[in-house]
């Protein structure tokens, strides 16, 4: 029998705010631990919370990038449980009128697997605002709590199960982390905490509607490993059913040293948290003037935006993809592209050269050397024949990665111009004739390949300036005189 | 007149003067709370070294002219449920036993800014939970009146340490009628504010969407006085409300005069079951009174006050429920010594650390919350608060102010009532309502009962009606004259 997995994703992730969610302390990650504390983040007897403005602005920003209703009127609402890790032992969250509800992202492409990935639109059920909570370390015998992180505004994002495969997840997730990141409302940094994510998957013959039995994935480090324990976990429910075993609903713990998930613990019974409105804190209304004017400062979506550039720019869906994976890139492209009358070559010369040169070099694009004008204006000089793009590569571009210099003052000074003129030429086409009597006489035994040899012998010789298309013509009238 | 008969705007005046000064008239409260403590308990701490050091600080500005206003040096008893830097905050509650307030609150810090001084912790029922003090983790307080009785509570050592003479004034918070009730049993004037005007930031929270803080003085003037000191919008607090508040004592300052005024008499409040003969008498003469003055009577009917009692239980409770969870043994408070793990902490630390009527109504709350019960009590409870809401806006379209007994009879003998959670539940009838409303109330003394003790008057107003209810009790004083107190030698 066929199977499928049915897969959705709570990830969490932190939104990026000046101070908590709901007091002054600072919102910073990797201060001492309990520095960045007060008696509200604490619990301390008497305090009361105050919502942060700026978060719930951005938690508004994340719905309206993923394409969510913004609720009129939503409240925040306790979640009580007792844990060390919550200073008042109840959650400030939100339980049934979230900021945003019903969203989605478009994934598609080439999967993380490498196979290709069917264009799709993945359902965002709905995203709310709470409270992140301490940090514990176990030591030993001993647990420690670091209050620094008690208080971060942390979003849910909450996905509709419409994942099928591992790459689908994976694909979900880096296009969620690009839209948060693109309008800077998360950094989404997995390893600092900032973004986290559960699992929720079952398998079902394929064809059937009912779910199978669902079961949670718990403690993923990274994309890499939320796609791993789905290629592990997919193929052991598939397994379990077809030996006739009924799953349990239940938590399991992903082990990435092993490669296994392990079972955590066995949901008999909902835990009940005893949800209320929260009275510390007043109900928050938007209305559509402010929803407009949180919409108005958002930058454009980077899906919608890597499709106008297939479209504006002419370049392929690879390249706009590649283009616009982070917001500055798409940014830098973009400032080059407009007003260029090469903007495929543009885009050529980004992704083969300058991702290349920033990637050994350990450089965002934001710390880039060369300024999108001068990026452009290269491609110009190569597209409009003013020097070759042997030259602009071997010579101009890494003289502009140094020098930061406009490359037609490059190409000026080192005098790099493309040599069209025949006579200049012919000199050049001579010299090669007479330094390579085999490769002269492999074509004129018919190895026609022997002329491109050539070909390059007469760039190198005039160090690369001389236009390829004009020495092929030259070479042949010679070498068939001959 | 001796130092410890002054009210708040006597001593301002006497020591704008140069009559008397914040030492002389510290020493002089330390003096009498010296004498009479034993006997009323109404302070849980009285750090005499702290005391004078403020005042000698207040009495240093004064001499050099950096008063911070008229009522620089005044000392000022606070409940043990308001944070003030260093001080204890018990709440009444052995779980914080150990813990020391490590910040101001809002109202703690516009009291310090015009320089009063924080006189002593009184005592209260654990966590505010309570009409008797009975349920004070630190033993009871008595009633100046007649030391057998209770002073009310939960604010009751408030009352009973202005009462007694032993501070000016003080600062109670009422969740269901935890100042106006002991205000009444201890014959002085206690003012619940609408939810809202006061800041809510570092009072210790019992039920968040109930608690204010508000003034207990000797009279009705002085109770304007503090409002004034400690009203407003609160940046820390979310739920204070927006606008300009203030101006209660000056708008005192014109005759009081009811002439016109509409003043409601709740018909379910006078024939409700349990009202004692002597209080509706003395309740009623007050009406009385103020119908002589000019005032009209109009009997108004809150069909949904029946259920304000039970709506109030399972609300307050179910907000008291997630609220005392912080009280854990993890972070400040009583640890237990004996726990081994985290979940005997918990359990431990809890178990010891607080009292039985605490624990009531945190299971209470905890079932009211519960899936499966929620709808039928929180939620239903939510829907009738609205009802008694509705009632009272009505109920102020046809009067101005309310007018009812305070409570339904004078102090009862300590004990009386200890053994019968419920019928000490059903007493918080009069003042419930108000705290379910989000409206405002103020308790004055009306004469005494059969057995010489006072009885509390009770006027309501509307949502900022404050100014009203103010102007409203002073008219009464004025007649009545201001509050007799015990002598208690």
């Amino acid at each position: 029998m066929q199977y499928e997995a049915v897969i959705g994703l709570e990830v969490h992730c932190q939104v990026k705010t000046q101070s908590k969610m709901f007091c002054g302390c600072a919102n910073r990650f990797g201060a001492e631990p309990n520095t960045l504390t007060c008696p509200v983040c604490l619990g301390y007897p008497g305090s009361l919370p105050v919502a942060n403005a700026e978060a719930v602005r951005k938690i508004v920003a994340a719905g309206l990038m993923c394409g969510c209703t913004i609720s009129k009127f939503s409240k925040f609402d306790r979640k009580n449980y007792f844990y060390p890790d919550m200073p008042k032992n109840y959650q400030i969250t939100q339980f049934d009128l979230p900021f945003c509800l019903g969203g989605q992202i478009p994934v598609g492409g080439k999967g993380f697997s490498g196979q290709p990935l069917p264009e799709k639109k993945i359902g965002i059920t709905r995203i709310h605002m709470e409270e992140d909570v301490a940090k514990l370390t176990h030591l030993g015998k001993a647990s420690a709590v670091d209050y620094n992180r008690a208080g971060v505004p942390l979003m849910e994002i909450v996905s509709e199960p419409d994942m099928r495969t591992p790459d689908e997840a994976y694909a979900y997730l880096t296009a969620l982390k690009q839209v948060l990141e693109y309008a800077g409302i998360s950094e989404c940094d997995m390893e600092k905490g900032q973004m986290r994510c559960d699992v929720n998957v079952s398998v079902r013959p394929l064809g059937r509607a009912e779910f199978g039995t669902k079961i949670e994935i718990k403690n993923l480090n990274s994309f890499r490993s939320v796609h791993r324990s789905l290629c592990h976990e997919i193929p052991r429910q598939i397994e379990a059913v077809e030996a006739g075993e009924k799953l349990r609903q239940e938590t399991r713990r992903w082990d990435d040293a092993l490669g296994v998930t392990i079972v955590m613990r066995v949901k008999e019974h909902a835990h009940d948290y005893r949800y209320f409105p929260e009275p510390d804190l007043m109900p928050v209304t938007h209305t559509d003037e402010q929803i407009e004017k949180i919409r108005a400062t958002l930058p454009e979506v980077p899906f919608v935006r890597r499709d106008r550039f297939v479209t504006e720019y002419g370049i392929t869906p690879y390249d706009a993809h590649v283009l616009t994976l982070e917001k500055p890139l798409a940014d830098y492209y973009e400032a080059a592209a407009r007003g260029s009358a090469n903007p495929k070559q543009v885009a050529n010369w980004i992704i083969t050269e300058l991702l290349r040169v920033l990637g050994e070099r350990g450089l965002t694009i934001r710390e880039c050397p060369v300024t999108p004008a001068h990026m452009a204006e290269l491609a110009g000089l190569v597209g409009g024949g003013t020097i070759t793009g042997s030259v602009a590569k071997s010579t101009v571009f890494p003289a502009m990665l140094e020098s930061g210099r406009a490359p037609s003052e490059i190409v000026k000074e080192k005098g790099l111009e493309q040599v069209n003129d025949d006579s200049a030429i012919e000199g050049f086409v001579t010299q090669a004739i007479a330094a390579n009597p085999k490769a002269v006489e492999e074509y004129r035994a018919g190895k026609a390949a022997s002329i491109q040899f050539l070909v390059g012998q007469v760039m190198k010789l005039s160090r690369g300036k001389a236009n390829p298309q004009a020495a092929l013509p030259l070479l042949k009238k010679q070498l068939d005189a001959g | 007149m001796p130092l410890i008969d002054l009210t708040i705007k006597q001593a301002a005046t006497a020591l704008a003067a140069g009559e008397t000064t914040s030492r002389a008239l510290c020493e002089a409260f330390l003096a009498r709370a010296e004498a009479v403590e034993p006997r009323v308990k109404a302070f849980l701490s009285l750090d005499r070294e702290d005391v004078l050091r403020q005042a000698d600080e207040a009495d240093r500005r004064r001499a050099s002219g950096a008063a911070r206003g008229p009522y620089d040096g005044i000392p000022l008893a606070v409940k043990d449920n308001i944070n003030v830097t260093g001080q204890p905050c018990s709440c009444g509650s052995k779980i914080l036993a150990p813990y020391r307030a490590t910040y101001d609150a809002t109202v703690t810090r516009k009291l310090r800014e015009a320089g009063f001084i924080f006189f002593g912790r009184t005592n209260q029922d654990e966590f505010a939970m309570g009409s008797s003090t009975e349920n004070s983790a630190y033993g009871p307080s008595a009633n100046p009146w007649n030391l057998e009785c209770v002073p009310g509570g939960s604010s009751g050592g408030s009352a009973a340490a202005v009462a007694a003479r032993e501070a000016p004034a003080a600062l109670g918070s009422d969740t269901g009628g935890s100042i106006r009730q002991p205000a009444g049993f201890c014959g002085i004037v206690g003012l619940k504010p609408t939810y809202g005007l006061v800041s809510r930031f570092g009072l210790v929270a019992y039920a968040s969407s109930l608690d204010q803080i508000g003034p207990m003085t000797r009279t009705v003037a002085d109770a304007a006085i503090l409002l004034d000191q400690i009203c407003g919008l609160d940046p820390m607090d979310s739920t204070t409300l927006p606008g300009a508040h203030g101006g209660y004592a000056a708008a005192l300052e014109a005759p009081a005069d009811v002439r016109g005024l509409r003043i409601g008499l709740p018909t379910e409040y006078f024939a409700a079951q349990g009202l004692a003969p002597d209080v509706r008498r003395a309740v009623e003469a007050a009406a009385k009174t103020y119908e002589k003055l000019g005032a009209t009577l109009v009997e108004i009917s809150l069909p949904n006050l029946r259920y304000a009692v039970a709506t109030y239980y399972i609300i307050a409770t179910a907000e008291a429920s997630a609220n005392l969870a912080r009280f854990d043994g993890i972070r400040y408070g009583a640890r237990s010594p004996e726990a081994k793990d985290l979940l005997e902490t918990y359990r431990l630390s809890r178990a010891k650390g607080f009292g039985d009527e605490v624990k009531r109504r945190i299971i209470l709350g905890t079932y009211v919350l519960s899936s499966g019960y929620y709808d039928a009590y929180y939620l239903r409870a939510q829907k009738v608060r609205t009802l008694i809401r509705n009632d009272f806006l009505r109920a102020f379209e046809a009067c101005d102010v309310l007018l009812s007994p305070t409570a339904p009879e004078t102090a009862f003998k300590r004990g009386a009532k200890s053994a019968d959670p419920l019928a000490m539940y059903l007493a918080d009838i009069y003042t419930i309502s108000a705290n379910l409303a989000g409206i405002c109330g103020i308790s004055l003394p009306c004469g005494t009962g059969d057995d010489g003790l006072p009885v509390g008057l009770q006027l309501m107003g509307p949502a900022l009606g404050e100014k009203k209810i103010l102007q409203t009790a002073q008219a009464f004083e004025n007649v009545a004259g201001p509050a007799k107190l015990p002598e208690l030698d």
